[in-house]
């Protein structure tokens, strides 16, 4: 399996986030365990810099990147702080985040279209997070955005993915590759992701809130690559009655 | 002369390479970004870019998030 978003091949379908983390020492375990292709980080203001800190385990790993604008609540936030990180990280690339509420981490639709068609004239490789929402995700990628990440459920809530239907219609409304983003709280949640077509996932809580977040990295890890063979191997149509695989003829009696 | 940094007042500094120097310890630290008035200033202008009276400075660097 591969995936490539804005011309560049990653070397993975998972995406992992380092929020929550409990101790810095798991970073390089978890990131040994997952292989993820891209990693995330945050931007916040810093009145000192820790040597051997989070940017020096990450660099050490060697996988890129992907710096988000969580927390921004207006387009015009979220694009200082894309081109803060753009400065900060050398990367170009930006997972998009403009919330509207702070209880639900929904986003705000208006302020993210309109932070991402500014990010994309600027220059940025924009990959939203996004509603599960076919004709916003359309949208997204009608501006320029070289991805889209619908929501599985909300942010941390590890609810796995409350409407597979809708994830199936955005994968359905977009060329852009779908990353699974939010919700993600075991195994089968990234597989199911993998198997309504997503072509990542993106995950954060799951791993680093876990009881043992190294072996969950590598459990997420498995269950993206299991839903993924699946999807590509084409499932059996869902029938309401049973059907025999044992031959019918040849019954004694 | 005093600046907003990081939305506090602080004494100011002639440039924004200055500053950094102050508050991080360093001229040019890795993983560093700074605006000044809403404006990214790229690290190759901090020696040159000089800070007004009231100049409003945000220092960031990458934490751990999703």
């Amino acid at each position: 399996m591969s995936l490539s978003i804005a011309g560049t091949e990653l070397g993975s379908q998972l995406f992992l986030g380092t929020g929550g983390l409990p101790h810095l020492s798991l970073l390089e375990p978890v990131l040994y365990a997952a292989r993820p292709a891209l990693v995330t980080v945050s931007v916040r203001r810093t009145s000192g810099l820790a040597p051997g800190g989070l940017l020096d385990t990450l660099i050490r790993s060697g996988v890129p990147l992907l710096p988000n604008t969580a927390g921004c609540t207006s387009a015009r936030e979220a694009v200082l702080t894309a081109q803060l990180a753009r400065e900060a990280l050398d990367t170009s690339w930006v997972k998009l985040e403009v919330i509207g509420d702070e209880t639900s981490l929904m986003p705000d639709a208006v302020e993210l279209l309109d932070a991402a068609e500014t990010l994309v004239r600027d220059g940025f490789v924009v990959l939203p997070y996004t509603t599960d929402d076919p004709v916003l995700v359309r949208r997204l990628q009608d501006v320029g955005c070289a991805a889209v990440m619908p929501l599985g459920s909300p942010i941390g809530s590890g609810l796995g993915i409350l409407n597979p239907h809708a994830i199936e219609s955005v994968v359905a409304a977009v060329s852009v590759p779908v990353v699974l983003d939010a919700g993600v709280g075991t195994a089968s949640d990234a597989a199911l992701a993998m198997e309504l077509g997503c072509a990542a996932v993106l995950a954060a809580t799951a791993v680093t809130r876990a009881d043992d977040p190294v072996a969950m990295a590598r459990a997420l890890r498995l269950g993206v690559e299991a839903g993924a063979a699946a999807y590509a191997a084409g499932r059996i149509p869902r029938r309401t009655t049973a059907r025999a695989s044992s031959p019918v003829s040849g019954r004694i009696g | 002369m005093t600046i907003v940094l990081n939305g506090s007042t602080h004494a100011g500094a002639a440039t924004v390479a200055d500053l950094i120097e102050v508050h991080l310890g360093a001229r040019a630290p890795r993983g560093v970004a700074v605006a000044v008035d809403g404006e990214v200033v790229p690290r190759d202008r901090w020696p040159r870019t000089q800070l007004d009276e009231g100049a409003v400075v945000e220092v960031v660097t990458a934490v751990q998030g999703g």
